[in-house]
């Protein structure tokens, strides 16, 4: 094994070009597992913290350009306002110790299907800007995904940021698992109201081969907002259009059993999840309720 | 060899107070722990040390066709392979009771992760990596996996041969031990019944999941022998069942005790002693091996999963008439503790009631499942979480409250057990009720607390920000069990202890020496406070524990203040008579009260019992020191008899009340426990602050097995699909709630200074209090534990 | 590999340390440090717990070679960095300091006579050390929160604590020293 340190960005996309099977470590909560328990023993280790600029992110005027490592914490922290889905995702990221050096540059690399990122991305919008030396990309974060683990990165790529749309409405997260802290996810579920454009978009963890968002459901509750000038009159959505939307999230799950929860439960949850999120941001959206994100 | 670093030294604790029993004094290894100088097995250094690695099997049942260890040779840093046929004595097999687990695998593998071939290198990835060049072929058998398939009229026998002495009263050799109880006549007693009651359940395998994973160095001896460094519960039971394996004596086989990091029951076994031993003998260095998380829950028996099937009746007026009840539990491959483990379900199965008519049967199986043996309080924690289930349904049927269709039922002291066996010491089971139900309940909705935004650290789901109250519905529980302390069914269970008194830099100290395991419960604290209850000193000198003494019986049980505390009082009694025929000699002729007074050792000098001073300790012990090494017993008990289970069969019963308050997301299926609190007779308190915090402890591992702890064994292929911290959950301080505990201390007069042993007591009854809170909230019947989302929603 | 970083305040260097070994490792197996606890090497536990750069981490998830030229607190070390805060002095360690750093003596079989930060003499009084594996982690992520937050309620120290799993104490004795700890440094203010 060979743990490659390069000082700058350009140094290691070079790296990535040079070894291709080159792993990049960057917060070690994937790599560092699988190297401890001797399921990875990668030719190279491509070392990122000393390229400083991956943990910095600008707020720009409609987006927020994320750095890949910038740690869950600070997004926690500093981003609650531009990016509010993202800020509660975060905070159900493992324990502070791991929420101190993951970031989302790890989620998408790793791209399993429990990343808790992934579903807050989903919702908000965002694209994923990759490079290698033969030039930058930016890959919309709905093309990203490609199988389970997989992703649309090639060999020579390494992921510098996301550049995620800044919230011009309220955004929810939730996430079940079976245990209060410190957990992965059984299956979790972003929404974000775009009111901007007049949309809601979703995004569903866990409970798919690949995070993916519920157009079904987008669809229905776009157009049943519009038709009913829910956007304009701020009226509270029918319990019954919440009821289809929250079935709608639910029947684009295509989850497995395993020893985290069973199949039917994770549609189940995912459904609640829709209903709760939904309601709660809808809520925040009237600006008639004191709860909006909850005290996360 | 010279001494590894990390070699346990004495701790010499003072006290600003008389630091006797009674008072919380502080753990005398605190600061050691605190400053990260206390060295646990793990920790344990050698200069030129190797590194020990177990490859283990893959498959849960299988022959074993060839074993190709030639690649693994053939590396660079590898000092050694070796299977079975490198064992080198005719003993290749251990147990606590029933030797019959192999120390490497012979010709079959019996559950997945067996260990098949070690391996020592200079470097762990170089043993890792040498372990993975070991080729292991594998004829797969069909796997033992329930009762159904255990005792199938053509099930193929987990083990062939059985030798031991159970083999003879079982039903078929895949049983490892039966145990029937009867009294009087269930089946008469059931017509007087006006309400009677089913039920099955079912108790998940829970881990141990001590956060020390197991390790320890051996180091090769000049003389042939090895010195094992080791974090165990019980140094001299491995010592009898390593030496044979390594065909050494004893007595050359030398084991110190390392810091443990936690044990539980988990420790109660061998896991890589022999195999640290065989290595370092082989190459003739130090070797050192420390298993990883993944490989400890391979490398201890878990908590027996087991059925159980019930019946209660009970009058119109809410007696009970009678309780018939049959336990499976499932021992794994191996037998490991289950011969006891059946003895407490089968003994302790109708809890702390009064049943005069009684049919009970529990057995363990051999399958192909991991092993299963002791952990904190094995046998009646299982029964505890059937029978308290059928308390409820059966004062519901009855339409009683069920604290108060409890205590009308509720044993005291004079209740025969249903082994015959009389209770003669309190058994407060009514008062505990009593008492957790009289403590103030917790504020609701404390979600709201602090402001008009919902706090989900205070709601089902924490951080994962899955409610902000909806759903959310809060219920109530309570639930009481009955534990034995110590060995039972007629073992020889005795600790030995070894004390000295002599002065040193002019103050007299006393010296404790005993081979008890420190697993964290504090006994170490506890011996210091009885020398000085006893001695009348300040400063006491823990000696490490070791075989240079006799043996301390096992920590577990919670026997350990009992036995071996009772050990140390003996033991320092022995010396105050010393002390006091040497003050008789040096002074005696100095003032009549030598020859006609009580005489104590208090503050430092000798006093009368009408509190006159006759001599300094210092002054006394000048020049002199007086050393006790004596064993000392609990009272004798008697095996239950095969086919009736009537006997004498405990020394002394722990009760313990909890009442849980919990809130459920019902339609998400999450759970927070709110409140668990805890009434326990403990007899007598020797430490405070330890008794508290034993109890919290315990209800917290009684929390987990009822809402998150499973091992999770593949019903087809007998295989662990959950070995880590990841998919085995066990609660994190989010998930735990405040614990508040009421202590009653009524003195069995048995025992040393009243006290009752505690550790188990807290861990039976927590589980059913939760579960019943849950159901309470739910009303859902939910018959297993733990209770995952699933049963809660239905899906 | 040979990787250079700082501990406790000294500089440090390990040779021939393997490309996949963590920095839990390094503290433990080469640096003689293992105060720092292994229990589940995949960030689960919090018993690996460190400051690197002044932010708890979990050590067994830092690849040794990230932590080249950076500042790692072990529990070790934990006494003099609180000592140092309370001193008002920056994080930092000067060169002068490192090189007069020596062990402070005391009882070698006690470890009386140590000087203890407030943290680690609150797990002591309140009785929230038992098999004490979990320890180490619990106080460094439990000193880092109490520099953040001096007066923190019983959901944030909860939260705090979060990443840190104990198995014997059932948590309670450990919210008492947490509290305990809290409740002196606001006296000493």
């Amino acid at each position: 094994m060979d743990f490659l340190r390069p000082a700058s960005w350009e140094e290691a996309l070079a790296a990535k070009a040079e070894h291709p099977t080159a792993v990049p470590i960057a917060g070690g909560t994937d790599v560092m597992v699988e190297i401890n328990f001797d399921h990875r023993r990668p030719e190279y280790l491509l070392d990122l913290n000393r390229v400083g600029d991956l943990t910095e992110w600008e707020v720009g005027e409609d987006t927020v350009r994320l750095g890949a490592s910038v740690p869950y914490t600070r997004i926690m922290e500093s981003l609650r306002g531009e990016l509010p889905g993202l800020a509660l995702a975060s905070h159900t990221v493992a324990s502070p110790q791991i929420r101190n050096r993951g970031g989302v540059g790890g989620n998408l690399g790793t791209a399993s299907p429990a990343g808790d990122a992934h579903p807050a991305l989903l919702a908000a919008g965002a694209e994923v800007e990759v490079e290698s030396v033969r030039g930058s990309r930016l890959i919309p974060i709905d093309a990203f995904y490609t199988g389970v683990k997989r992703n649309a990165l090639a060999a020579d790529e390494l992921i510098r940021a996301v550049h995620i749309k800044k919230a011009d409405g309220p955004q929810q997260y939730s996430k079940v698992g079976t245990r209060n802290a410190m957990v992965i996810a059984v299956c979790a579920f972003g929404l974000a109201l775009h009111p901007g454009t007049r949309t809601v978009r979703t995004g569903i963890g866990s409970a798919a081969p690949t995070p993916v968002r519920a157009k079904a459901a987008e669809e229905f509750l776009n157009a049943a907002l519009d038709e009913g000038g829910f956007w304009d009159s701020g009226k509270i959505i029918t319990p019954s259009a919440a009821k289809q939307f929250a079935d709608l999230c639910a029947a684009s799950c295509n989850p497995i059993d395993d020893v985290r929860g069973t199949a039917s439960y994770r549609r189940h949850a995912v459904g609640i999840m829709a209903r709760r999120t939904l309601t709660w941001a809808w809520e925040s959206y009237r600006g008639t309720a004191a709860t909006t994100e909850g005290a996360a | 060899m010279s001494t590894p670093n990390g070699t346990p030294t004495k701790i010499t604790q003072g006290s600003q107070t008389k630091g006797g029993i009674g008072e919380s004094t502080l753990r005398p290894d605190g600061t050691l722990k605190v400053t990260g100088e206390f060295a646990y097995s793990s920790d344990m250094w050698h200069e030129d040390m190797l590194w020990g690695q177990i490859l283990r099997s893959t498959v849960a049942h299988a022959e074993i066709v060839s074993i190709d260890t030639s690649e693994a040779l053939a590396l660079p840093g590898v000092y050694a392979v070796m299977t079975y046929d490198d064992l080198p004595t005719e003993v290749k097999h251990y147990g606590l009771e029933i030797q019959d687990t192999p120390v490497l695998a012979h010709g079959k593998v019996r559950h997945h992760g067996e260990p098949v071939a070690i391996v020592a290198a200079d470097h762990p990835e170089t043993a890792r990596r040498a372990a993975a060049k070991i080729k292991v072929e594998y004829r797969e058998l069909p796997v033992i996996t329930d009762e159904a398939s255990a005792t199938a009229p053509d099930a193929v026998l987990v083990h062939e041969n059985r030798d031991d002495h159970h083999i003879g009263h079982v039903p078929h050799p895949n049983i490892v031990h039966r145990q029937p109880i009867v009294r009087g006549d269930a089946r008469q007693a059931a017509g007087r019944a006006d309400f009677v009651v089913k039920g099955e359940y079912t108790f998940g395998m829970q881990d141990q999941a001590f956060l020390g994973p197991e390790s320890g160095l051996a180091v090769p001896d000049e003389d042939g022998g090895v010195h094992l460094y080791i974090a165990t519960q019980w140094l001299h039971s491995d010592l009898r069942q390593i030496a044979p394996v390594l065909g050494l004596p004893e007595r050359k086989v030398r084991m110190t005790l390392s810091g443990v990091g936690g044990a539980f029951g988990g420790r109660e076994d061998l896991s890589m002693q022999i195999h640290a031993c065989l290595l370092a003998l082989r190459t003739g260095q130090p070797v050192k091996i420390v298993y990883n998380r993944f490989e400890s829950f391979f490398g201890h028996v878990h908590r027996h999963p087991a059925k159980l099937y019930y019946e209660h009746g009970a009058t119109r007026e809410g007696k009970l008439t009678h309780v018939k009840c049959r336990i499976v539990l499932d021992g794994g491959a191996y037998a490991s503790a289950s011969p006891a483990v059946v003895g407490n379900a089968s003994s302790l199965s109708i809890g702390p009631y009064v049943v005069d008519d009684v049919d009970i049967e529990a057995i363990a199986l051999y399958t192909n499942n991991p092993p299963c043996g002791a952990m904190r309080g094995f046998g009646a924690v299982q029964a505890c979480f059937a029978y308290e289930a059928q308390m409820d349904k059966l004062a519901d049927a009855l339409g009683m409250d069920r604290v108060e269709f409890r205590q009308l039922n509720a044993m005291e002291q004079g209740t025969i057990m249903p082994t015959g066996q009389p209770v003669d010491s309190p058994a407060p089971v009514a008062e505990l009720l009593r008492r957790v139900k009289a403590m103030p309940l917790p504020p609701e909705q404390q979600w709201l607390a602090a402001g008009e935004e919902a706090d989900v650290r205070q709601l089902p789901g924490g951080l994962s920000n899955t409610t902000h109250g909806e759903g959310v519905v809060r219920g109530i529980g309570y639930a009481v069990g009955i534990k034995n302390v110590g060995f039972s069914e007629g073992f020889d269970d005795y600790s030995t202890a070894r004390v000295r008194m002599e002065v040193v830099g002019g103050e007299p100290v006393a010296t404790v020496h005993t081979a008890m395991a420190e697993v964290g419960q504090g006994g170490v604290t506890v011996h210091a406070q009885i020398a000085r209850t006893e001695l009348g000193v300040t400063q006491v000198t823990i000696h490490p524990a070791d075989t240079q003494v006799g043996s301390a019986g096992s920590t577990s049980a919670s026997r350990q203040t009992y036995v071996t505390g009772g050990a140390v009082k003996n033991s320092c009694e022995l010396v105050r008579e010393k002390v006091l025929e040497l003050g008789r000699r040096k002074f005696g002729s100095y003032h009549p009260a030598w020859a006609t007074a009580e005489l104590l050792l208090e503050g430092g000098k000798i006093v009368t019992d009408g509190g006159e001073v006759l001599a300094d300790l210092a002054d006394v012990l000048e020049g002199e020191s007086v050393e006790v090494e004596a064993e000392w017993r609990h009272r004798p008990t008697e095996a239950f008899d095969l086919r009736t289970g009537q006997g004498f069969g405990h020394v002394q019963y722990s009760f313990a009340a909890h009442r849980a308050v919990v809130e459920v997301d019902t339609e998400l299926g999450l759970v927070k426990v709110i409140e668990l609190a805890c009434a326990q007779d403990v007899g007598k308190a020797l430490n405070p602050l330890s008794v508290i915090g034993q109890i919290q402890g315990g209800t917290v591992q009684g929390l987990g097995v009822a809402v998150m702890e499973e091992i999770i064994v593949d019903p087809v292929t007998a295989k662990v699909r959950n070995p880590s911290f990841t998919d085995y959950l066990i609660p994190t301080i989010l998930d735990t709630p405040t614990i508040p505990v009421d202590v009653l201390e009524l003195a069995d007069d048995h025992a040393p200074y009243g006290l009752r042993g505690i550790g188990e007591a807290p861990t039976l009854s927590s589980t059913p209090a939760v579960l019943a809170a849950i159901r309470n909230a739910t009303g859902l019947e939910l018959n297993r534990t733990p209770v995952r989302p699933e049963h809660l929603t239905g899906t | 590999m040979r990787v250079n970083f700082t501990v406790n305040g000294r500089p440090q260097e390990a040779d021939d340390v393997w490309e996949g070994e963590s920095l839990l490792y390094v503290l433990r197996e080469r640096l003689g440090l293992p105060g720092s606890k292994n229990a589940c090497e995949q960030g689960e536990c919090g018993s690996c717990t460190v400051r690197l750069d002044g932010v708890p981490v979990c050590s067994c998830l830092v690849a040794a070679g990230q932590a080249e030229g950076r500042e790692v607190v072990t529990v070790e070390g934990l006494a003099d960095y609180a000592k140092h805060r309370s001193c008002g002095s920056s994080r930092g360690t000067s060169l002068q300091e490192a090189q007069d750093w020596a062990a402070k003596g005391h009882d070698s079989q006690t470890g009386e006579g140590s000087e203890l930060a407030p943290i680690q003499q609150a797990f002591i009084d309140a009785g929230a050390v038992q098999c004490g594996f979990c320890t180490p982690g619990l106080l460094v992520a439990a000193d880092e929160m109490l520099e953040r937050n001096p007066n923190p309620s019983d959901a944030d120290i909860r939260e705090a604590l979060s990443g840190n799993l104990c198995r014997c104490t059932g948590y309670e004795k450990i919210m008492d020293a947490v509290r305990l700890a809290a409740a002196r440094q606001g006296e000493a203010v």
